[in-house]
């Protein structure tokens, strides 16, 4: 079982798992692997807390509503996963900074939770806005020849070396 | 019985769903962890286009879910789900996400991997921005929607349907043609 405690795999061996998992959720659960609709979902869900019940009533919540899911479960355990595979290479710890941000921009936690917070929220609103992200359209919109998918995911690159180039 | 049928027992089966999200989604925070891809570096790298990992995953995982998603097809075993979409939610929208993408530095996916591993500008920052954005798309879901999302919308358009031929006419081409890339990006050193 050692190959369970090494820091890394091969990127191509992790590719074929994850495209394999995407086959067994078709045949599982009639879905494809994505990530994004969690957040919407969660986002709708703190909503609720603080502005109660009517806010299911709102228009896309009513298209995805703020309860715990599929794909809410899928994200709980791509955090545990990833827990797992760290603790099992002792990988894991606690980072504010990770270091490539602190060679450019310095390693002040403020600077780095700003972007990050920042980056969070324009990529919130362009996954509900293009309707997935890397998983949903990248890996398992791709997957399925949707036209919308592929043109999703080009997009997130060409925005993302665009702006990567742009910052760093 | 019918293998099919069984498997179409489950689809509806709440509980039991909620148990296998949870089981699907380990090995696949599992996979990215060990990937490397749940790791700023690694993803910034991607962007820089300095380290292809992300790239070299994605495809992998692509040709793979590809090939084995139209075969469980062909034999009946399932439905695909391809997304709907328009120019002005797959093209202004991809945009967007890029943008926030190369911010953040990682994915709405890769994010609780990275969370997972001990991030805590993917926890505090990140996630928490995108909930917020989530929530404010989600308020001005209704006006974008009559005004951006639906230009040039094509639907639950997939190549195969667009070019009127069989799927494996498309996949083929598409999946040497990915092999071939990963080889190009292998052979440069990348």
């Amino acid at each position: 079982m050692e190959w369970l405690s090494l820091k890394e795999w091969s990127p191509y061996l992790v590719g074929i798992g994850i495209g394999l998992l995407n086959c067994i959720a078709f045949l599982l659960s009639d879905k494809p692997l994505a990530c994004s609709t969690a957040y919407s979902r969660t986002s709708g869900m703190i909503e609720g807390l603080c502005l109660g019940p009517k806010v299911a009533d709102k228009a896309y919540y009513k298209k995805f509503p703020p309860t715990i899911e599929w794909d809410w479960m899928l994200v709980l355990g791509v955090i545990i996963g990833a827990f797992f595979s760290a603790m099992l290479s002792g990988q894991f710890h606690l980072e504010w900074v990770p270091a490539k941000w602190s060679l450019t921009f310095g390693n002040t936690p403020f600077v780095r939770w700003m972007a990050a917070f920042i980056g969070g929220i324009i990529m919130g609103i362009g996954a509900r806005w293009a309707g997935g992200c890397t998983s949903g359209h990248g890996i398992s919109g791709t997957l399925q020849l949707a036209v919308s998918s592929w043109l999703a995911a080009i997009c997130f690159f060409i925005g993302g070396i665009l702006t990567a180039m742009l910052i760093f | 019985m019918e293998i099919s049928k069984v498997f179409k027992g489950l689809h509806t089966r709440k509980g039991i769903q909620l148990v296998i999200g949870l089981l699907l989604g380990t090995p696949f925070g599992f996979l990215l962890q060990k990937g490397g891809v749940t790791r700023y570096d690694v993803i910034i790298g991607q962007l820089l286009l300095t380290d292809f990992t992300v790239v070299k995953v994605m495809l992998s995982a692509v040709v793979t879910g590809m090939i084995g998603a139209h075969l469980l097809r062909s034999f009946g075993l399932v439905t695909l789900h391809p997304k709907p979409g328009s120019l002005g939610s797959s093209v202004i929208g991809g945009l967007i996400f890029g943008v926030g993408f190369a911010l953040l530095g990682y994915c709405p996916g890769t994010i609780a991997g990275a969370v997972g591993q001990g991030s805590l500008d993917g926890l505090l920052g990140g996630m928490a921005g995108i909930l917020l954005g989530a929530g404010l798309f989600a308020q001005a879901y209704p006006k974008l929607d009559r005004s951006i999302l639906k230009r040039a919308d094509f639907g639950e358009l997939t190549f195969p349907q667009l070019f009127k031929v069989n799927p494996w006419i498309i996949v083929l081409p598409v999946a040497i043609g990915i092999v071939l890339l990963l080889l190009l990006i292998e052979k440069s050193g990348l």
